[in-house]
């Protein structure tokens, strides 16, 4: 049932673990630290249209992570025709951070290597979700630069290229949406903020086509136990799930929104 | 359901970090009450009408702690008539950074439904929610985050209609006030226990605060111990030293302190460098400079009852210093100058009570000889004479020679037997409880049968001769033995283990249980089992004609007893016969019998002798202790005879089966298991850990070689009087005092190098044969089936980290296990010469420097004998030689390993404290020594047990 199924093992990140000891990330009343349950997401805010130079962009905040996405094509391929795909659009993703966007400031906002690999993922994502076939010898660019950074980098660069995609107008198989989660005394976790990523736990990340429950994407940190990773792994699906009816949502009332300016019919 | 309000929480972290946090503010926290009808809640655990005993509050009310009530009142909270409380979370919270134990006491107690006790998260309610303000401390921040919650549940209950209020417990005067302006009740807690009906107890369980006793005898005056961080920074320069501080048993005046990160023990002498630290704390030290270097002064020293309360210690010190320790003796030695961390627990003990029939502050001298005299306040010294109570320690001040404590609890007339086996358990902090309800739950249904799909599993080997040797009335065999000769010549053996991982399954609560408990402990008349009696002497216990489960090792061994093949298979057995050691000795040793079990043993025994040559050809040591068993009147349950343990050539072919299975399955796991397998090793004792061993054999003129296993092996062998059967046995029970603990863990968390087993001389060992009475072993159990295949692996198993603390635990329970196990033997030698006054043999270990060492071989004792002391005015004085290691009264002359013959009995001169005293028949030493105990008008009469109450 998976149409593309990527599993990328990386080794546990060196992390600050020390100075978390005495964090407690789920209490015996079953409360996280910042408040929520463990079945629950933060806040999701967005808003689709932001720049008008842009084919299609989108804003995105999920807790104190926020992220802008611009999507520019589908046009022809930049560099000469030695690059393009004959068959399909070729899909071309850049991830950023800005340098104000962590605790301490970035020295690169792009082109190390944790942001090429986040690129490289976003790229494989969406070549999974994009009807690339629609667009042979054409190029797409989705541009991501993350402002403020909480936990969950990916996914919520997911979710907002998902949105500029759409207000670009560029045919999908459906939404992408991602979502991460952990496990924490023996209690699956999901959207896991900054202080939860770095404790040295788990961390489960997935990208889905959440109508056709369809994982094209699926990372994992960490060590976690086989018998544990359906669990996860179900949290995780059913949080993309719930992110996807806040973006559904949001590009409904964008669509109903931008069709009243034009004084359109809405049938 | 969130509120969706984003609320921005900024910590300072290195001064530079600006770290912003998402706080989510609720509006379903519910308030816990049975009243509400506006919370939407489950099962509320604060009842309905609590009925009230105060005299301050006479209506219904729930109680509201602030964190300092908690903290140090915590034995007043656990006391069953306090119930209905709130428990904030700003306090829990402040609580677990402050005080781990007293963090799980209060877990425990709010997860008891008995207790009533709700946890409120008012940090994440909308409502109860309060930022810090502008420079507002964090600590004033939470007492106004608990008064603004205490107001909230007064609104609240307001609302909910009733009369139920809600009282604020704060010791904090000025925000007592502060919320009487709020039109709160508050009162600290001393008013309110106060106001309670029948207080007496409750009173005494209060603790003291620093400032109520500062009417102390300004004499005393410790110097003032260092601000933490003035101490970290110490120890960052390398100005002080951290490590755990570790009171002498003999001295009270001496400790040493184990440097963290270091082997170093460090000697501390003196009450001013002392320092108010006691036992376990970890501390922070300054090394003294060389010349005020000391030595551990050989005296055996005890706090004596007749010192008054508050003598003069810095007299004492002074006494010390005139002293001076010549220069070779000197140790590196060092004063404390600060305490990083206490590690106070309760101590059992008695109370000493004043001279003054009013007092009501009086001593209480605690078991544990390490510990200091606390202070304790009381109202019914009276009841309390005589019997075994529990205090807690609350504070040390600057200017008190003892600690100040608090009563928690009575437990029984001292001298009794369940009180002093209850007293022995809880200082030993075994867990001893019966299995809670939900521990039960997880056991089998009985009947219980084996099932097809059990069959399918597991190999049959009901048909083979298998046997279980075991010491008389052992019922929770674990371990059984077969032996057969295959058509191919070779040997087939077999070790069979019961299988106790088929039944507790991981991460249940029986399992949890298991693991807490790590060992069963044995005390000399009673068990404590690790799981419960279905397990432990039924279902797993491997008892003859019975088919039961097991995890079997099977060798092929050729005639040499070399391996050629293992194999391990879960399996079903049915043993043929359930033997003692004496049994099969006599089976073994029996001509005419040639039954195929016999045949069996015998096999077994010639393999054993093999083995065990082959492990003393490699370097294992034989070393001893003296063991005993008593027998037991099984009316009075009184000790009649004491008889030191035989062994026989069985119980060594059943121990060099049972290794040669651990060494087996060690290999197994860590083959399988490289990052978790557990395992056990045995570190080489530093060579320096030897010298009273090297200087005892030199005294006779042995030398003993200690740089390998091996060369002590050899050279202990070697060491042997020909005159004096018992020379050889004292000195491997020296050697044995030298040896360091062998200890669990995981193998991911040290290099290979450090396995080795030093006692064993194997390169790798684990326990795996006594899965009933060890949980070591269930977890070796599961690790090997798991590698077999026999079943499935579970996330702990496999983490190193998880493994690892698991571990320390199995470590310490094992530890502690242990000393209970000795102390149970001391105590039942009280009681044994309650009634005797006996003339024995024994052989001189130690010489002390008012003292000798006096080991009794017959009952496996060890004793002091006190030469000079204070108490004996008149009479010979010894002298003692430092150098020769002698104690010299005229003629006379003590040596290390002299054959002495003592008088054993009973000193009752202190009846709460029951003593074994040893008195000097032979050699004859006139004005010392004393008749033989046929000769004395020796009385024998039943001494008063029961303190007649006044």
């Amino acid at each position: 049932m998976f149409s593309c199924y990527i599993v990328t093992f990386c080794s546990p990140r060196i992390r600050k673990t020390s100075s978390m000891a005495g964090m407690e990330l789920l209490s015996d009343q079953g409360f996280r630290i910042d408040g929520r349950k463990p079945k629950e997401l933060r806040r999701i805010q967005c808003r689709l249209g932001v720049f008008n130079q842009a084919d299609g962009s989108a804003y995105i905040e999920q807790g104190n992570t926020k992220v802008l996405a611009a999507v520019y094509g589908p046009h022809e391929t930049a560099g000469g025709r030695g690059k393009a795909l004959h068959d399909r659009v070729l899909v071309n993703c850049q991830y950023s951070m800005a340098t104000f966007s962590t605790g301490e400031r970035k020295r690169r906002p792009r082109g190390d290597r944790k942001s090429k690999e986040m690129t490289m993922h976003l790229q494989q994502t969406f070549n999974a979700a994009i009807m690339t076939s629609l667009y042979p010898r054409s190029q797409i660019d989705i541009y991501v630069e993350v402002l403020q950074s909480d936990g969950g980098n990916y996914c919520a660069s997911v979710n907002a290229a998902t949105l500029a995609l759409i207000d670009a107008g560029i045919p999908m198989k459906d939404y992408v949406c991602a979502c991460s989660a952990s496990f924490v005394k023996d209690c699956p976790m999901v959207d896991i903020n900054f202080l939860e990523e770095s404790s040295g736990g788990p961390e489960l990340i997935v990208a889905t086509l959440p109508k056709s429950s369809q994982i094209v994407f699926l990372e994992m940190n960490s060590r976690l136990h086989e018998d544990n990773l359906s669990k996860v792994l179900d949290v995780a699906v059913k949080g993309t799930k719930d992110v996807y009816q806040v973006l559904d949502n949001a590009v409904r009332d964008h669509i109903s929104e931008v069709s009243a300016f034009h004084k359109l019919d809405q049938s | 359901m969130l509120t969706n309000k984003i609320f921005l929480k900024k910590t300072k972290k290195g001064g530079v970090m600006k770290i912003v946090r998402e706080h989510y503010l609720r509006d379903d926290i519910t308030c816990g009450t049975e009243i509400c009808a506006f919370c939407n809640q489950k099962s509320p655990c604060l009842q309905e009408n609590p009925s009230s005993r105060s005299g301050l509050v006479t209506t219904s009310h729930y109680l509201l702690p602030d964190t300092n009530v908690v903290l140090h009142q915590i034995d007043v909270l656990e006391d069953s008539s306090i119930q209905n409380v709130i428990i904030l979370q700003t306090v829990l919270d402040e609580v677990r950074h402050r005080s781990a134990p007293a963090h799980r006491r209060l877990k425990d107690m709010i997860s008891n439904p008995d207790k009533h006790f709700y946890s409120f998260c008012n940090e994440f309610n909308k409502d109860t929610y309060i930022e810090r303000l502008r420079g507002e401390k964090s600590n004033d921040r939470n007492d106004r985050a608990i008064r603004q919650a205490a107001k909230w549940y007064a609104d609240h209950l307001k609302k909910c209609d009733g009369n139920l209020k809600v009282v604020l417990l704060t010791n904090d005067a000025d925000n007592k006030s502060k919320a009487k302006d709020m039109g709160l009740e508050a009162y600290t807690i001393y008013e309110y226990v106060k106001s309670l009906k029948d207080a007496g107890l409750l009173m005494d369980r209060l603790s003291v605060p620093d400032t109520g006793l500062a009417v102390e005898d300004n004499r005393v005056q410790f110097p003032e111990h260092l601000p933490l961080l003035e101490i970290q920074r110490g120890i960052k320069s390398g100005k002080y030293l951290q490590g755990t501080f570790q009171a002498s048993r003999e001295n009270y005046m001496e400790a040493n302190v184990s440097v963290h990160n270091d082997d170093r023990m460090i000697f501390i002498q003196g009450h001013m460098n002392l320092n108010r630290a006691v036992q376990d704390d970890v501390v922070a030290i300054e090394m003294l400079k060389e010349c005020d270097w000391g030595c551990p002064s050989s005296l055996v020293m005890e706090e004596t009852e007749e010192k008054p309360d508050d003598a003069d210690i810095e007299g004492e010190d002074l006494k010390l210093k005139r002293n001076k320790v010549p220069k070779e003796q000197r140790q590196p030695s060092a004063r404390v100058v600060g305490i990083i961390k206490r590690n106070w627990r309760q101590y059992c003990g008695i109370l000493q009570q004043s001279a003054l029939k009013e007092a009501t502050r009086h001593l209480f001298v605690p078991a544990e000889k390490r510990i200091p005299k606390i202070r304790i306040e009381t109202r019914q010294a009276n009841v309390l004479a005589g019997q075994r109570i529990v205090v807690a320690i609350d504070s040390w001040p600057k200017n008190s020679r003892y600690p100040h404590g608090h009563f928690v609890r009575m437990l029984g007339n001292v001298g009794d037997r369940e009180t002093e086996n209850e007293v022995l358990l809880l200082e030993h902090d075994v867990p001893h409880n019966n299995f809670s309800d939900s521990v039960l739950s997880f056991l089998p249904k009985m009947p219980w049968i084996i099932t097809e799909e059990d069959m399918k599993r597991r190999r049959d080997l009901r048909h083979l001769y298998i046997c279980s040797v075991d010491p008389p009335g052992c019922t929770d065999i674990d371990d059984a033995l077969h032996y057969r000769e295959l058509e191919n010549g070779n040997i087939e053996v077999g070790v069979h283990i019961a299988d106790v991982s088929h039944f507790i399954r991981p991460g249940n609560a029986l399992d949890k249980e298991a693991a807490n408990r790590g060992t069963t402990v044995y005390l000399v008349d009673m068990r404590i089992d690790m799981v419960p009696d279905l397990l432990s002497s039924n279902l797993c216990s491997l008892r003859s004609n019975v088919e039961r489960f097991a995890f079997s090792v099977l060798w092929e061994m050729n005639h040499d007893a070399e391996i050629i093949k293992t194999e391990f298979t879960k399996s079903i057995i049915n043993s043929k016969a359930s033997l003692t050691y004496a049994e099969a000795q006599m089976r073994i040793d029996d001509k005419g019998k040639n039954d195929p079990l016999t045949l069996g043993l015998r096999g077994l025994n010639r393999l054993a002798k093999i083995l065990k040559r082959k492990r003393t050809e490699n370097g294992a040591l034989t070393l001893a202790s003296p063991e005993i068993r008593f027998h037991i009147d099984s009316e009075t349950h009184d000790p009649i005879d004491v008889q030191s343990k035989q062994l026989l050539e069985t119980n060594s072919m059943v121990e060099e089966f049972m290794l040669l299975a651990n060494i087996s399955t060690a290999q197994k796991i860590y083959e399988e298991f490289p990052n978790c397998a557990v395992l056990r090793r045995h570190p080489s004792p530093p060579p320096s850990n030897f010298d009273p061993l090297l200087k005892a054999a030199l005294s006779k003129g042995f030398s003993i070689t200690v740089s390998s296993g091996k060369e002590l092996a050899d050279s202990l062998d070697k060491a042997v009087l020909p005159e004096d059967q018992y020379f050889n046995t004292m000195l491997r029970i020296m050697a044995t005092r030298c040896m360091m603990q062998a200890v669990y863990f995981c193998s991911g968390t040290i290099s290979e190098s450090e396995f080795f087993h030093y006692g064993l001389a194997s390169e790798i060992y684990t326990h795996f044969t006594s899965p009933i009475r060890r949980y070591s072993d269930i977890l070796v159990h599961r690790l090997l089936a798991v590698s077999i295949g026999a079943d499935a692996s579970y996330p702990e198993l496999l983490d190193k980290y998880k493994t690892q603390s698991v571990c320390n635990n199995l470590n310490y329970r094992h530890k502690m296990a242990q000393y209970a196990g000795r102390a149970s033997v001391n105590l039942q030698t009280h009681l044994f010469f309650k009634k005797r006054v006996i003339d024995e043999e024994g052989y001189v270990l130690f010489v002390r420097k008012n003292a000798l060492q006096i080991l009794i071989p017959r009952y496996g004792l060890e004793a002091t004998l006190y030469l000079n002391t204070d108490r004996r005015k008149q009479g010979p004085t010894f002298e003692f030689d430092e150098e020769k290691n002698v104690q010299r009264c005229g003629v006379v002359t003590f040596h290390v390993f002299d054959r002495v013959i003592v008088q054993l009995s009973i000193d009752r001169s202190n009846i709460q404290h029951l003593k074994l005293k040893l008195e000097l028949v032979k050699p004859e030493v006139p004005g010392f020594s004393v008749p033989k105990a046929s000769q004395r008008d020796v009385n024998l009469d039943e001494p008063p047990t029961k303190k007649v109450k006044t």
